[in-house]
């Protein structure tokens, strides 16, 4: 096992654990915008894609990588945009207080 | 000296994301939390921009105009849709993944090792499913496809034989990465494989599925972190992956059903219900509903999908709003599963502007029924559904339900007597002390407020 392997291993399963607890806590309230946040989060893989897209190392990966950027770059809009937008919605009443 | 800032913006973009979502926990601190998201992917983005590796911006500039084309009018569109818009953007991310794990495979095989090619087989496989399985929930939502699950015989066998045989293309790459014919082959499988998978699916098995995709998008963005060996993907996609896996996990508890269960029992086609016989409801006009919560002290609003598909949330603001007026206490019942993704009807409702501290969940709020006065029930239906505590003959037993039964009086907004998604009679429907309302929701409510809002002859 390389060592690139080995850590990446030690990266995947601290992450996972750490995403879980903190997930956890997230109140079902705010369940949607959790998904789409993630949703808009794991568009990371937009830097895969502008790699193999700006390569430009054969004719096939750029097309690949062009049409990724795009969708991640779709995700990535969309999603932190409609995340930001379902929580300008929660509000609370001006009465009660908690 | 690009090469040496890069891995840092790369580190400050993953504590971005993680501190992202730890604000997301609670209403005040989760606006911040999405700027702060939001910041470290442009930090990702345009430190991977200033790489040396990149030959050209052309086609990255085209994608990201596009990309940004498509992704604002996906961010506007209306909160009923977010079910549909969610699936949609599981559909992108998986197909980020597989495209990406597609050109990686033509670009490096054969030289490939053994493990990167596990993963890169694993990134294909999921994303290409999820990309397929998304699309028809997506179908399904918007109603584009059957809601209704379709099943034929030895479905299961075959979609389980099809997953095996997709499996073992991706492991037969794996030992043999030179055989460059079969990848096409096992692309395909994985995206025939993602349709059947959802063809026996129903819309209220939805919350459970959508979750799940969530977590296979998460999962193939992290099996191509270990293909470019970039830790930040493996960070980024390991969280998305147990988020959706949390979210499945709750959604699979609160129907009291299993993964397998949901993914291949086909929910609600197998009961027919001949229960054909007519037994008498009560029905009430809605003046005489209007009556009935003028005179309540606390009503406790059940929303459902119904409400969404009548689009009546602006209308239920409404009523809220006279209501409270008058004195009434009322609070909103939310159950887990209630629409089409995990917490669809707190968002219909704070869109229509109704105080978020008013909607309780569904372990808060079942003590109070027996201290309410009314349980409206708007466009819910096996949520509340009695038999689910004592009948064990009843495809939902054991599931978890809103005590909306103890209530003095239920009222219950409803179309028509049809049974709900699942098929299944619904008794509190039967009971003395419930009132039938018949009507499109979003009409009723809209009826219950004018009677409410005075020049019903009740002053």
């Amino acid at each position: 096992m390389s060592q690139d392997l080995e850590l990446g291993l030690y990266v995947f399963v601290l992450a996972t654990f750490l995403g879980i607890e903190v997930i956890r806590r997230v109140s079902p309230l705010l369940h949607t915008p959790l998904m789409s946040l993630t949703n808009a989060i794991s568009a990371i893989a937009i830097v895969g894609s502008i790699l193999v897209a700006g390569e430009q190392k054969t004719p096939l990966s750029t097309v690949l990588g062009t049409l990724a950027v795009a969708c991640s770059m779709i995700n990535i809009v969309g999603g932190y945009l409609i995340t930001y937008r379902m929580l300008r919605m929660f509000r609370k009443s001006g009465k009660d207080k908690r | 000296m690009i090469d040496r800032v890069v891995p840092l913006l790369y580190l400050t973009a993953a504590v971005s994301f993680i501190l992202a979502l730890k604000w997301l926990s609670a209403v005040p601190t989760a606006r911040r939390g999405v700027i702060v998201g939001a910041a470290g992917m442009a930090l990702a983005v345009i430190g991977t921009l200033l790489k040396p590796e990149i030959a050209s911006y052309r086609w990255i500039a085209v994608a990201l105009v596009a990309g940004t084309a498509i992704g604002i009018p996906m961010a506007l569109m209306p909160m009923t849709a977010v079910p549909q818009r969610t699936a949609l953007s599981h559909a992108f991310g998986a197909l980020a993944a597989a495209l990406v794990g597609t050109a990686e495979y033509y670009l490096r095989a054969p030289a490939i090792d053994r493990f990167t090619m596990g993963a890169l087989s694993l990134e294909v496989l999921l994303g290409f499913l999820t990309f397929t399985a998304s699309l028809m929930a997506f179908g399904k939502l918007q109603e584009i496809l059957p809601t209704r699950p379709v099943t034929y015989r030895h479905q299961n066998i075959f979609n389980l034989s099809l997953f095996v045989l997709a499996a073992s293309a991706g492991v037969y790459l794996v030992i043999r990465p030179e055989a460059a014919w079969l990848f096409p082959v096992f692309g395909v499988l994985a995206l025939v494989f993602g349709v059947l998978l959802i063809i026996p699916i129903g819309g209220a098995d939805m919350p459970t599925v959508i979750s799940l995709l969530n977590s296979y998008a998460g999962l193939s963005a992290a099996a191509m972190g270990f293909v470019l060996n970039n830790k930040l993907l493996i960070i980024a996609g390991s969280l998305d992956g147990s988020s959706g896996l949390i979210l499945s996990v709750i959604m699979c508890r609160s129907m009291n059903r299993s993964f397998g269960n949901v993914l291949f029992g086909a929910f609600g086609q197998v009961q027919a219900t001949p229960a054909a016989e007519t037994r008498a409801v009560r029905s009430a006009t809605p003046e005489e509903a209007a009556g009935i919560l003028q005179v309540a002290g606390k009503v406790i609003v059940v929303p459902g999908y119904g409400m969404a598909v009548a689009q009546a949330q602006h209308k239920v603001r409404e009523l809220y709003d006279v209501l409270t007026k008058a004195g009434v206490s009322v609070t909103f019942a939310i159950h887990p599963v209630a629409g089409r993704m995990p917490g669809h009807m707190n968002v219909l409702l704070a869109e229509a502007d109704i105080p978020y501290d008013r909607l309780a969940e569904m372990e808060d709020v079942n003590s109070d029924f027996p201290q309410a006065d009314v349980a409206l029930i708007i466009g819910a239906n096996d949520v509340t559904n009695p038999a689910a505590r004592h009948d064990r003959n009843s495809p939902i037993y054991g599931m978890p339900i809103l005590d909306a039964d103890k209530a003095r009086t239920v009222m219950v907004i409803k179309r028509s007597m049809s049974p709900g998604f699942a098929g299944i009679d619904n008794e509190l429907y039967y009971m003395d002390r419930t009132l039938m309302v018949f009507g499109d929701a979003k009409t009723v409510v809209g009826h219950l407020v004018r009677e409410l809002a005075g020049g019903s002859g009740h002053a």
